[in-house]
């Protein structure tokens, strides 16, 4: 039997860090650390499957942290934090972080979260056909398809979904989804994606599908995963 | 339209921008006249009278009717400004009350006599002076002015009037007229309205009529005034041709420079020079050569005099310097594009002029090329001093000087005559040699030219054989004598010139290390009290004098207590003194135009940016300021204005890092307090949630409504805690907006969402009409505060009634309302629901009362309002009103 995924826990509240020990054990092994330093240790000599970090830390801050964990592993990282202004989610998902996740948090949906982000773990050959609920995209054949019915999408919103699909599930930054598909130029203009998320929202979502892609608001869009 | 004849667009702008200038600008209208009693005044209360039955409100500033009756006939119905009394030397005598005109800004008021000298003591010397501020102030104005009181003509009309006129008024006063009205006689008519009595009174007519008002001087004042009327109405039509680019730039394509210097001749050669410049439409320099020889205070201030009228007759005034003032004057026109060059004819004699060289016009006209050289002939009645300018130009230390030599000869010779017992007579010349040249290191020009010759004679007398006789025995001897006497003269000479030369150059090195010594001890000091302190110290010491520093206040007034690096406290009315130069961005005080009586110079400190203070100088001890002196002062301003600028510039620049730094702070403490507060919340929260999720069934069913009423409570908590962080930003004006473009609907939809949890989406009915654009404003905020009013509205109604949204674009205003049917609010409440911690009268209990009023503060940041009032069918709308930018525009 595949041993139980290693889940590295680094956050200084002691309460918060059991709770997550009690959420996480039966399907996790868990290890903790209660500062920067020790986690970075800790996620060189445990090389966890995933890591839920906290912004706030002691010693380091929660995204310089981020920072050198990303100079080597592309291990998983989930944010978990009290901190909830946009700019500070941003910041995180920007360098590096695979989902964001405010504290007080529900136990159902951190484990989903966490579930989401290991799939996407890199290792997996990329597909061309993926299937998301009712929605399939085949990247290769530039083809997407709801409910069977074949739908047509401009290049840019393709574009746009194909950077959405990727990251199935994980919210994917204003500025990611600009750099990527109008260039770096363009990563200030916020407002040409709520334009063309208007457009793709209609032509995907249908009564049957319910919402597909997520808003964030002030940080960026999410393919809801099919769970 | 060919390329040529296109208007320039900077002709185009810099006409417009005249125009505008002059729109601000009172008009000047001057009725225009030969001389005085052809009817000045009379036709300008005729004007004014009209434009008074026009509705327009006529003020007399000052008229003068000499008691003429029909004259004082018209004055009845005008209101007239009373003079202000003076005292000079005894006399009462009233002056036009300029402050009083100022403050009353009549929209028209009339100034008789342009030409007039205010009483000493006035603010201006000159009434023209007064009636520029008027205009200046945007107030129109009347006035009368006679041809033989203009600059340009005063020469002509002393030449063939044979009386010197003492008033004249500057031509470029004229040139700003709007209007010239010429009030034209004829000289008979004249001499008969004489005779009668209308112009002067009793004995006074008869004297006149024999001298000013004789029909030939008349007959000439008249062809003056037409030709100078004429003039005017040319260059008018000038300007409109040039503005609707008729012909070239200058019609002439001449350019005029007339060489001046401190000579009393300068003047008349001025004059003409602006009389041609004008008749030919040319511009016109005026070229001052600066030579190593050094002015006398007379000189220096002639030369002033000369270059400001130059400069008020329109000339730009260029300075250069070299000893071959020829070849210098030569080299200044060519930079200019000069075409001819007005130059006085040689006074000096012929001899001086051969060794020269030749005579300035005669090097001028071999080296001038194609430029044109006209040489004037000095007139013999041009106000010079003296026949001898030298023994002016020396000064009373001539006399003082000579005796010194004397005695000087004297002593050197009872000393040689001791040593010619040793060393013979021929030894004895050397020794007078040196006392010679050491004289001329002392004493002037003139005293060493004495010593020269007196120590040849005695030499000669005392010790050439044979001795106490002027004769001389041998040709070896003589020889010897002529030799000296003319080694004497010339090293004399030289000497005294290489002294001169150095006492020049020594004063000229001062002033570069005064300003360098000023620039260092500015950019070295930290404090702006210091660096005034260093600029004020340089300032004294240069100058031997004492200064005051007056700076503006925060309210961008002038200060009236002098900055503590003052030297001098000034009184009261050197701040008014001050006040002036500061108000008009003008030199104002001694020396100057402008209350020339007061103690002191004052110069505004201004960068091109902000006006920052005012410089104060005292003057009192000194007969003159030279030209280069006040450019160093102007220099100095300029230096402290930047100096004080730099400082301003440094203050706001560390307040800025305050605040930052501030900002930062308190950034920090906010995100601690947050954290604090919501990670035990947090905590809580998922324990709560962990237990009912996974130990429920172990419960009894009072546990389970414990926990039930645990997250409950902590639930409220975390809203009211997060209300209250919001309600801290907005408090604190840490509001940053991060605007976006988004759709409306997308917004309500948004909301709608952010409070599924408290109310129930198919309550909410959205309607967005499809014509409303896209806007830009601070989605997050915008969503926030609909999603308390949607809460709020929930709150206050029936669980399932329906809560409306609905937009609306009025006239760049985007209306957005949220309508409940639920209780409605309670009189009078309208306004208190959006205080802070206000619990409505009918609300039920929880709440903070933040929610609303974070709604407000939202609105506001956005410059936005936000309304509650009660529907006509039960419950309330809440409306929130923004500006926005609105989109059309598709991606």
């Amino acid at each position: 039997m595949k041993p139980n995924p290693t889940v590295l826990i680094i956050d200084d509240e002691r309460a918060i860090r059991r709770l997550l020990c009690a959420a996480l054990e039966p399907q996790y092994q868990v290890c903790e650390a209660e500062n920067g330093q020790l986690g970075l240790q800790e996620a060189v000599a445990r090389r966890p499957d995933a890591i839920i970090l906290d912004l706030g830390l002691p010693d380091m801050d929660g995204v310089a942290v981020l920072k050198r964990l990303r100079e080597w592993s592309q291990t998983p990282v989930l944010v978990l934090s009290v901190r909830d202004r946009e700019a500070d989610k941003v910041a995180a998902l920007d360098n590096g972080a695979d989902d964001y996740l405010t504290k007080p948090f529900g136990t159902a949906e951190l484990l989903a979260r966490l579930r989401v982000i290991q799939r996407r773990a890199p290792g997996g050959a990329e597909e061309p056909v993926h299937v998301i609920g009712l929605l399939q995209v085949d990247l290769a054949a530039h083809q997407v398809k709801v409910h069977g019915r074949e739908v047509s999408l401009t290049a840019t919103e393709f574009a746009l979904l194909r950077v959405l699909v990727q990251h199935t599930g994980k919210v994917v930054t204003h500025k990611h989804l600009l750099r990527t598909v109008w260039g770096p130029n363009a990563e200030e203009q916020s407002q040409y994606l709520r334009v063309y998320f208007t457009h793709l929202r209609k032509k995907l979502e249908t009564e049957a599908t319910g919402r597909l892609i997520q808003n964030e608001p002030g940080i960026g869009y999410r393919l809801l995963a099919a769970d | 339209m060919s390329e040529e004849s296109r208007p320039n667009p900077d002709a185009l702008l810099a006409e417009i921008q005249r125009e505008e200038k002059e729109a601000k600008r009172g008009r000047l209208k001057i009725f225009f006249g030969m001389c005085p009693g052809v009817g000045k005044t009379y036709a300008m209360l005729e004007a004014a009278r009209q434009r008074k039955a026009e509705g327009v409100d006529v003020v007399i500033g000052v008229v003068e009717t000499h008691g003429r009756v029909e004259t004082e006939a018209l004055l009845a119905g005008l209101k007239v400004v009373p003079r202000k009394a003076s005292e000079y030397r005894g006399i009462t005598l009233g002056e036009m009350d300029i402050d009083a005109l100022l403050a009353r800004r009549p929209p028209l008021t009339l100034v008789d006599e342009l030409a007039h000298t205010n009483v000493p003591g006035s603010r201006h010397p000159k009434r023209y002076q007064d009636v520029l501020e008027l205009l200046d102030a945007g107030i129109d104005v009347y006035t009368t002015l006679n041809v033989q009181h203009l600059e340009s003509r005063f020469d002509v009309v002393r030449q063939f009037t044979g009386i010197t006129v003492q008033e004249t008024v500057p031509d470029s006063m004229v040139d700003q007229a709007d209007e010239i009205e010429l009030v034209d006689l004829t000289p008979e008519q004249l001499r008969k309205r004489l005779a009668e009595g209308k112009v002067y009174i009793g004995e006074r007519a008869a004297t006149a009529a024999e001298n000013f008002f004789r029909e030939e001087n008349l007959t000439a004042l008249r062809e003056m005034a037409l030709r100078y009327t004429a003039e005017c109405v040319d260059q008018e039509l000038r300007d409109v041709m040039r503005a609707r680019r008729i012909g070239g730039r200058w019609t002439s394509a001449q350019r005029l420079a007339v060489g001046v210097g401190p000579s009393p001749y300068s003047a008349p050669l001025i004059r003409w020079t602006r009389r041609i410049a004008v008749a030919m439409d040319a511009p016109w320099v005026a070229i001052y050569v600066e030579t190593s020889r050094p002015l006398s205070e007379e000189e220096k201030t002639r030369l002033t005099k000369n270059l400001s009228l130059a400069r008020q007759l329109g000339a730009e005034v260029v300075m250069t310097t070299g000893d071959d003032v020829a070849a210098a004057l030569l080299e200044a026109a060519r930079e200019h594009h000069i075409t001819q060059i007005v130059v006085g004819k040689p006074l000096g004699s012929p001899l001086r002029e051969l060794l020269k060289g030749g005579s300035l016009s005669s090097r001028l006209i071999r080296g001038g090329g194609n430029i044109d050289v006209h040489v004037l002939s000095g007139e013999k009645t041009a106000p010079t001093s003296s026949r001898w300018p030298w023994v002016q130009w020396l000064g009373q230390n001539l006399w003082r000087d000579c005796a010194w030599g004397a005695g000087w000869v004297a002593a050197v010779t009872a000393a040689c005559w001791f040593l010619q017992r040793w060393t013979g007579y021929w030894t004895v010349s050397l020794v007078y040699l040196l006392a010679v040249v050491l004289l001329a290191l002392v004493l002037n020009r003139w005293a060493s030219l004495l010593a020269a010759a007196l120590s040849a004679l005695a030499w000669n007398y005392l010790f050439i054989p044979p001795v106490f006789t002027f004769r001389i025995a041998t040709v070896h001897d003589a020889m010897m004598f002529a030799t000296y006497f003319i080694v004497a003269v010339l090293m004399g000479h030289i000497t005294h010139r290489l002294h001169t030369r150095e006492l020049a150059e020594h004063k000229r090195r001062q002033r570069t290390v005064a300003l360098n010594r000023l620039l260092e001890s500015t950019a070295a000091s930290t404090l702006l009290e210091e660096g005034l302190g260093h600029a004020v110290a340089e300032l004294d010491a240069l100058f031997q004098t004492r200064s005051v520093i007056l700076l503006a206040g925060p309210d961008g007034k002038l200060e009236t207590t002098a900055h503590p690096a003052s030297t001098s406290q000034p009184n009261e009315k050197q701040i008014g003194v001050a006040s002036w130069a500061f108000d008009r961005e003008q030199i104002a005080g001694r020396f100057t135009d402008t209350l020339p009586d007061a103690q002191s110079i004052y110069f505004p400190l201004q960068t091109s940016k902000s006006k920052l203070g005012v410089m104060g100088v005292n003057m009192e001890q000194r007969k003159t300021l030279t030209l280069d002196e006040r450019e160093l002062l102007e220099t100095f301003a300029a230096q402290i204005a930047a100096l004080i600028e730099r400082h301003r510039l440094m203050e706001s620049a560390t307040q800025a890092r305050l605040t930052e730094e501030s900002e930062r702070l308190y950034r920090t403490l906010l995100d601690s307090v947050s954290h604090e507060l919501k990670t035990p919340l947090a905590i809580i929260e998922t324990a709560t949630e962990g237990m009912i999720g996974q130990c429920q069934d172990a419960l009894p069913a009072q546990g389970r409504m414990f926990l039930e009423e645990i997250r409950r409570a902590n639930n409220r908590l975390r809203i009211t805690v997060s209300n209250l962080l919001d309600m801290t930003r907005i408090e604190t004006g840490r509001l940053p907006l991060n605007p976006e473009w988004f759709d409306v609907a997308d917004l309500f939809q948004s909301a709608s969402e952010r409070v599924k949890n408290e109310v129930a989406s198919e309550r909410i009915e959205i309607s967005v009409p499809a014509e409303i654009p896209r806007v830009r404003l601070d989605f997050l905020m915008m969503e926030q505060a609909l999603a308390n009013l949607l809460t709020n509205a929930a709150a206050c109604s029936a669980a399932g009634s329906p809560i409306r949204m609905t937009a609306q674009l009025d006239d760049g205003t985007l209306v957005l309302r949220v309508a409940d049917q639920g209780i409605g609010l309670a009189p009078g409440e309208e306004k208190k629901v959006f205080q802070k911690f206000y619990r409505g009268a009918k609300s039920k209990s929880g709440g903070t009362g933040l929610g609303l009023s974070i709604v407000q503060g939202f609105v506001r940041a956005h410059r936005g309002e936000v309304l509650a009032e009660n529907n006509p069918t039960g419950g309330a709308t809440f409306t929130i009103r923004l500006p926005v930018e609105t989109s059309k525009q598709p991606l």
